[in-house]
């Protein structure tokens, strides 16, 4: 009988194609709209390395200002200064271990016919890649020695090394940047990470960066801060120096434990550290020190944006508005075949018969509508990546779930639609329409 | 087969209330050919519908096959009209967008036959119209006559034990108006009981017993021969 049901659908839709193609016009905007927020949302909530979020965490110190906390009500400041990073680096009290800070430069590619151009560095430590699962695709990352001895050398991305070597194995090679010749030792595979958590301060919907180097080189090459800097009072001394070692906060410490126990311990060192720091004089708060792992850090900081919500209850709305306009299309179109329900009424079809086979027609223009508005909801993420960056090109290969939920959804809110005027339908009477024709 | 006493029947609308039916009382045995005939406006269709069991009514009673049907359920009185009555509405009723086949195919789809029965009954069906060569036609490729004898087709397919065909002939030329009462003849012959209005008294002859309506009411059980008598009453 469905088969049946559904020829009747086609022919049906085919009887009425302006006001049937409006029907399904009206879900895919709907589903479009609301699917497009659906995976903005969805993919900015989502676990950017689910293999270790629970073992990576951040970690936050509370070296603020006596007076004020550095978020209300008590919050510890979101990153940590350059003495910390450093200090916690040395101790290296975790399994593995990486401050990282933002910076950037002037690249002077080797071949005459490029033009110089500015680019974001990623400092890190050696166990940055390790630790976040980064891929490569020639070479590796640089060594712990490389950190102490403040190695000249750089991980590149994959569309550097495609920009500036063509796509070569470039390492050994020389890149010349920020006035200075660094050695290439990494080259890396694709890497996407969205959210990109392991430094929300720069956005986390931004790009990992191009450039990665070993942090210490900060200090002697004097590398800008590209990220966002707090400070809470004026540093001590003048220059680059006096303001690298002041109690602005400027780097991310990020470190890997593999259990509870590893993260007590961890913990207790941060308490200890913090203590020895105020037997120095500084610290002057409370210890309020906070390890929070990746989906914890990504919750604190709202990653969600909230505008992201707000346009996904509005999408919701929107689709509401177009599924009751679907209604009233929906009232006009089976009306117009109170003929034919009548005379199947009046040779032997029950109400479920008709019902049935309205709710089928009904799930014929949600189905139809469904994917028209994924393919909405498409353009929709393409437009919504002026907004959020690179969040767009991860959608186009949209998730196989969502497409299930989009599909999921078309069909149940157009069916939740063809309710009352399917329920209608049964209640045309068996003889009404049969008089004349 | 079918026994109606004092069925009333009232059309009520915001203005006015009409009485189709007034005490309308009939009997009809298995295997008659009936033919109803009445001024326009009698009660005819009325009649015809609410023994197909499309319509309910007032009061009365009816009885068709030894059960009073007017308690039934809705899904009951569905089961009923397809399995036990076949229909001849006096519009056509085909639906536009299903071919002759289809058409035919309406209510054996609600009966839970299997493809290959269906088609065979189809097939037999617009084979004894004599459309057999036209399966694939759609109601508007056909001529009128044509078309009426689709739905002929369609309301015998499903062999029904009863048949309420309201003005069969009536968009037929006097010559396919003969033809379709042979037919119809030669289905009463093999068993089907036949309840028929119509406007024209040759036909009415034709069949085994004459009723009159008038004003809602069977005026005359006996056989009527003369159009005079038709006429009046
Ligand atoms: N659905 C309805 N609503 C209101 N009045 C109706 C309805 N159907 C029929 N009537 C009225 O009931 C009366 C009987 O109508 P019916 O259709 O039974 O007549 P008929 O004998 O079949 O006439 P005709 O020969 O013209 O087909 C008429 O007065 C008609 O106006
Ligand atoms: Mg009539």
């Amino acid at each position: 009988m469905f088969r049946y049901y559904l020829r009747l659908a086609l022919l049906s839709y085919k009887r009425n194609p302006i006001l049937s193609s409006l029907m399904v016009l009206a879900i895919a905007m709907g589903i479009g709209a609301c699917m497009t927020t659906i995976t903005v949302n969805y993919i900015m909530s989502s676990d950017p390395i689910p293999q270790k979020s629970e073992q990576l965490f951040y970690v936050q110190l509370d070296s603020w200002d006596p007076n004020s906390p550095a978020r209300e009500p008590n919050d510890p400041p979101d990153q940590v200064t350059w003495t910390d990073a450093t200090n916690l680096m040395k101790a290296k009290q975790a399994f593995r271990q990486s401050a990282m800070a933002r910076s950037g430069g002037v690249v002077e590619p080797e071949n005459g016919d490029s033009k110089p151009f500015m680019t974001d560095i990623r400092l890190a430590y050696s166990d940055f890649f390790a630790m976040f699962n980064v891929p490569f695709q020639y070479g590796s990352g640089w060594d712990s020695q490389s950190d102490d001895n403040r190695d000249m050398v750089v991980v590149i991305s994959r569309a550097m090394n495609d920009q500036l070597f063509g796509g070569e194995n470039s390492v050994g090679k020389t890149v010349r940047l920020a006035g200075h010749n660094f050695r290439v030792v990494g080259v890396l595979k694709e890497w996407r990470l969205v959210p990109r958590f392991y430094d929300v301060t720069t956005g986390a919907f931004d790009n990992t960066e191009d450039f990665y180097m070993p942090m210490p080189l900060k200090e002697s090459l004097e590398l800008t801060s590209n990220g966002n800097v707090n400070c809470w009072k004026r540093p001590a001394e003048d220059g680059f120096l006096g303001f690298l070692y002041s109690e602005c906060v400027n780097f991310q410490m990020w470190v890997e434990l593999r259990d509870d126990a590893e993260k007590q311990a961890y913990m207790a060192f941060l308490n200890s550290y913090a203590d020895e720091q105020r037997a120095l004089g500084r610290f002057e708060r409370p210890n309020n020190n906070r390890l929070s792992n990746v989906m914890e850090w990504m919750a604190y900081n709202n990653v969600v944006a909230d505008d992201a919500e707000i346009m996904l209850w509005l999408s919701l709305m929107f689709l509401l508005v177009c599924l009751l306009n679907t209604i009233g299309l929906l009232l006009a179109k089976f009306s117009g075949k109170a003929g034919e329900i009548s005379l199947r009424r009046a040779v032997g079809a029950s109400r479920r018969d008709v019902f049935m086979q309205h709710l089928v027609e009904t799930g014929l223009i949600g189905v139809i509508g469904g994917i028209a508005g994924l393919g909405l909801a498409m353009l929709g993420l393409s437009g919504i990546g002026v907004l959020y960056g690179d969040l767009a090109n991860d959608l186009t290969s949209m998730d196989p779930k969502l497409v299930a939920i989009a599909l999921g959804l078309a069909l149940v809110s157009s069916i939740l639609a063809g309710l009352y005027p399917t329920w209608r339908s049964t209640r045309v009477a068996p003889a009404s329409q049969l008089k004349s024709q | 087969m079918l026994t109606m006493t004092n069925v009333k029947k009232i059309f009520r609308t915001d203005l006015v209330e009409t009485h189709a039916l007034k005490d309308f009382s009939l009997q009809v045995n298995e295997g008659e050919f009936v033919a109803v005939t009445g001024p326009s406006g009698s009660g005819k269709t009325t009649f015809l519908n609410i023994a197909g069991l499309l319509e309910t009514f007032e009061s009365g009673q009816y009885m068709l096959d030894g059960n009073d049907v007017s308690q039934l359920s809705d899904n009951a009185r569905s089961k009923i009209r397809n399995q036990k009555i076949g229909f001849i509405f006096q519009g056509f009723n085909l639906l536009p967008d299903l071919n002759l086949f289809d058409n035919v195919d309406v209510p054996l789809r609600y009966r839970g036959w299997s493809a290959s029965e269906r088609k065979q009954r189809i097939e037999h069906a617009l084979e004894t119209v004599g459309l057999a060569s036209r399966q694939k036609h759609l109601p508007s490729q056909l001529s009128g006559g044509q078309q009426q004898r689709v739905a002929i087709a369609r309301a015998l397919a499903g062999e029904p034990r009863f048949l309420l065909a309201d003005e069969p002939t009536g968009n037929l030329d006097s010559k396919m108006a003969h033809s379709v009462m042979e037919l119809l003849q030669d289905i009463n012959q093999r068993g089907t009981t036949i309840v028929m209005v119509t406007h024209d008294p040759s036909l009415a002859a034709e069949a085994g017993r004459n009723i009159f309506v008038r004003d809602g009411q069977v005026s005359e059980l006996h056989e009527v021969n003369t159009f005079a008598d038709v006429v009046n009453g």
